[in-house]
């Protein structure tokens, strides 16, 4: 088996050192339309074009609300007038549950907390996302951040999908069996509005029909960096994205 | 037993007299046409599957004046599709099972049941399948026209004390049922697990936890609007699926796509594919608790996914199909640099490979567990490189050439004992190939456009078949006049390679049944779409 430690150890350090420093790699995230200075028709023809409704006019031209966004590109490929791109991954916000409290866990959380993964109906990419989560270049053990199999060692829940009609219960069940404090973020727009599947007749618009949420993630799915960041604004380590929406 | 196609028709109609009519050419998607009257229906099919070699790739059932139900099959390149049509009053409901000749008919039959209420006689388990008896009351038939999708459904209070049903009897029985939510990171499934002693006698997964009803939700939507669907029906092979559903409505509207394009999406849909098979590995690695393993191909899995953001836009090519092409154009040089660090990537990959032949504690977790036998697998039509790794060879590029595969030189791995550690070995193999292919094609991009110039929409029906990451997928659309999506039916490798499943894990040591489930590589997401 001493193969396996030397090549662990000739492999090196592949971490990101996000927080402390920005990560920089190319290819770690899909962006999000900015905001742009723009009117007339070709804002309404982007915000009519725009098949989740994440794209509306305002006074500052046209505006994004990113937890609706999934990523078409739509509005830049083959648009008249592309909008404008901003790349980064600090998207975290705290949810409508988390205003009106301290959404900070506190110091005990500080470098041991405990993240229960539910999928609650999602298509895959989001849990992918998050399995990357453990791998080398975001190894997430190095922040304190442990996944757990069950709801009673769990203090913040990580939610993930539109929540259907069959997950509905076994969330509620996962969140009401966690100790307090407990947390929930929720990432993905089909976790904070129903991303493409929701609402219909089997999919909620969103995980907060069903458990309070604290911190809001967007992105469709989320990159890895967003979803870590998501998971520090959390615990009150990092501060979560200017603006509204 | 291969037969002239031409000679089928006359057999068809010599062996079933007057019940049967057979097209005697196939048409421009390949298709031939053999529609029976419903009686008939499990005979010709078993013709086909049993006497004339076919796979069975699915079943397809419309709702129209009368109802529709198609039985998809597909030979090697010579014999083509075939689909076996038969056709009921709209207010009979009732049909013979084909699930009792060809097993692997029997999930889709089960899916039709539970979703149309059509009844299928003979069939042994009908019942709780996609809908959950417990969250939803009875009679409820969501795929039917009549149904509003955009309301909630009246469901029930779910049942707390809802319990799975024993089967084995025996003293010492034991049932462990497992999920919706288990283990760190994974998706919603629920098992059933029947022991005694150690050995698993009985694995009975309970699905679609996550059941979006994508099928009917896409109902009544544009057919560009189809593709966001398709992307969703399992993020790790989205490219995959969105390229199905655009061959398809590429094939109705007779949308010519650019050489340029056709190029693209091998060159993508192969990144894909090697990128799932590298998953894959890390999930069998990570299964045996190898975690050095696990982690170097975390790393490869990870480099992938920054490649393809880097050069597409998304990590997983979402907004990357196009119907026509593709939304972007994609510089060559990007891509010749994309496909040197593609080769960097996969040669840390072989040594990998290497470095885990060598490894007996590994190999002995591997060897000899969850066995599927080539029988076992046809009958159950195992697809991908889970039926690969057990001798089943079809692989839809081969057996039925897309975007110019024909063209493409590249060889399918094939094992013969159906073992976790021959389905690793696929993995492998199969992930070398999509690199060979992506190194290929690079250096010989044609130029020209990357999207067809106009896109007509137009009103029809046709098959889109890909194969995707885990196997072959068939994406079966209808469009109204106006281009709007009337029917979308969905198969997926996964939906085929979970009722076959329970094919590995039966018989095997409880402790083996973590690894039996990462070499299936199986999605929940695929399956329950």
């Amino acid at each position: 088996m001493s193969q396996w430690v030397i090549k662990g150890l000739r492999t090196g350090i592949k971490s990101t050192r996000y927080p402390n420093v920005a990560e920089t790699a190319a290819g770690v995230s899909p962006g999000f339309p900015a905001e742009t200075n723009l009117g007339g028709a070709l804002a309404e023809s982007l915000v009519a074009g725009c098949p989740t409704r994440a794209l509306g006019l305002g006074p500052q031209g046209v505006e994004v609300d990113r937890r609706r966004c999934v990523h078409c590109f739509r509005c830049i490929r083959g648009a008249k007038r592309p909008l404008d791109w901003e790349s980064g991954y600090e998207w975290a916000r705290i949810g409508a549950d988390g205003a009106h409290r301290d959404h900070r866990l506190g110091r005990p959380f500080g470098r041991s907390v405990h993240i229960l993964v539910v999928d609650a109906g999602d298509c895959g990419a989001c849990l992918n996302e998050v399995k990357q989560l453990n791998n080398p270049y975001y190894n997430m053990h190095r922040l304190g951040f442990f996944l757990t199999p069950t709801p009673r060692h769990a203090d913040v829940m990580l939610v993930v999908g539109a929540v259907t009609e069959h997950m509905r219960h076994a969330l509620r069940k996962a969140y009401d069996a966690m100790p307090t404090p407990k947390r929930v973020v929720a990432a993905g727009a089909c976790a904070l509005c129903g991303g493409v599947f929701g609402p219909s007749f089997i999919c909620g618009s969103g995980a907060a029909e069903v458990v309070p949420v604290d911190v809001e993630v967007p992105g469709n799915p989320p990159p890895p960096l967003a979803i870590l960041h998501g998971l520090l604004v959390a615990v009150g380590r990092r501060p979560p994205a200017n603006g509204a929406g | 037993m291969a037969i002239e196609l031409g000679q089928m028709a006359a057999q068809a109609q010599t062996r079933w007299p007057g019940r049967v009519r057979a097209d005697t050419e196939q048409d421009a998607d390949c298709a031939y046409r053999i529609e029976c009257e419903p009686q008939a229906l499990p005979e010709v099919c078993n013709w086909l599957f049993s006497d004339l070699g076919y796979s069975f790739g699915g079943l397809v059932v419309e709702e129209a004046a009368r109802w529709e139900l198609r039985y998809l099959f597909y030979g090697d390149r010579e014999q083509g599709w075939v689909h076996v049509i038969a056709r009921l009053s709209a207010d009979q409901t009732r049909v013979p099972s084909v699930s009792t000749l060809i097993h692997a008919a029997d999930w889709h039959e089960r899916e039709a049941e539970d979703l149309f209420g059509l009844v299928f006689e003979g069939h042994p388990r009908l019942g709780d399948f996609v809908l959950h008896n417990d969250t939803w009351q009875e009679n409820l038939t969501p795929m039917r026209r009549s149904f509003d999708d955009r309301k909630p459904a009246a469901w029930r209070t779910p049942d707390s004390d809802w319990k799975p049903r024993q089967i084995v009897e025996e003293a010492g029985a034991f049932l462990m049922p497992i999920g919706p939510i288990y283990s760190t990171a994974t998706g919603p499934a629920h098992f059933v697990l029947e022991t005694i002693g150690e050995d698993v006698i009985r694995a009975q997964p309970r699905l679609f936890y996550a059941y979006r009803g994508l099928e009917k939700i896409a109902q009544g939507r544009a057919a560009e609007d189809l593709l966001l669907i398709a992307e969703r029906i399992s993020g790790t092979s989205a490219f995959a699926h969105s390229l199905g559903a655009c061959q398809a409505v590429e094939r109705i509207c007779r949308i010519e796509v650019p050489p340029r394009a056709r190029v693209l999406r091998v060159w993508a849909a192969e990144l894909e594919r090697l990128r799932h098979h590298v998953g894959a590995i890390e999930g069998i690695c990570e299964s045996t608790g190898l975690v050095v393993a696990a982690a170097q191909a975390a790393i490869i899995e990870e480099d992938l996914l920054r490649i393809s953001g880097a050069l597409t836009g998304h990590r997983y090519f979402f907004g990357l199909n196009a119907l026509g092409g593709l939304t972007i154009d994609l510089d060559d040089c990007a891509l010749l640099h994309a496909a040197w660090q593609v080769k960097a990537a996969v040669s840390r990959l072989s040594e990998l490979e290497r470095m885990l032949s060598m490894s007996s504690s590994f190999l002995d977790r591997l060897e000899e567990v969850g066995n599927v036998g080539a029988s076992d697998a046809r009958e159950f039509g195992l697809v991908g490189p889970v039926a690969r790794a057990s001798g089943v060879s079809r692989d839809l590029r081969r057996a039925h050439p897309y975007l110019g595969y024909e063209r493409v030189d590249f060889d399918v791995p094939c094992e013969t004992e159906g073992d976790g550690y021959a389905r690793l070995r696929v993995f492998f193999g199969e992930a070398a190939q999509s690199a060979r292919i992506i190194s290929a094609v690079s250096s010989s991009i044609p130029q020209g456009a990357f999207r067809a110039p106009q896109v007509s929409l137009g009103a029809g029906a046709a098959l889109g078949w890909v194969e995707a990451p885990r196997g072959a997928a068939l994406h079966w659309i209808r469009l109204a006049d106006d281009g709007v999506v009337d029917r979308y039916r969905i198969i997926t490798p996964s939906f085929a390679n979970w009722h076959g499943f329970r094919l590995g894990a039966e018989r095997f040591a409880f402790q083996d049944f973590p690894i039996i489930l990462a070499t299936f590589a199986l999605s929940v997401h695929e399956n329950d779409r």
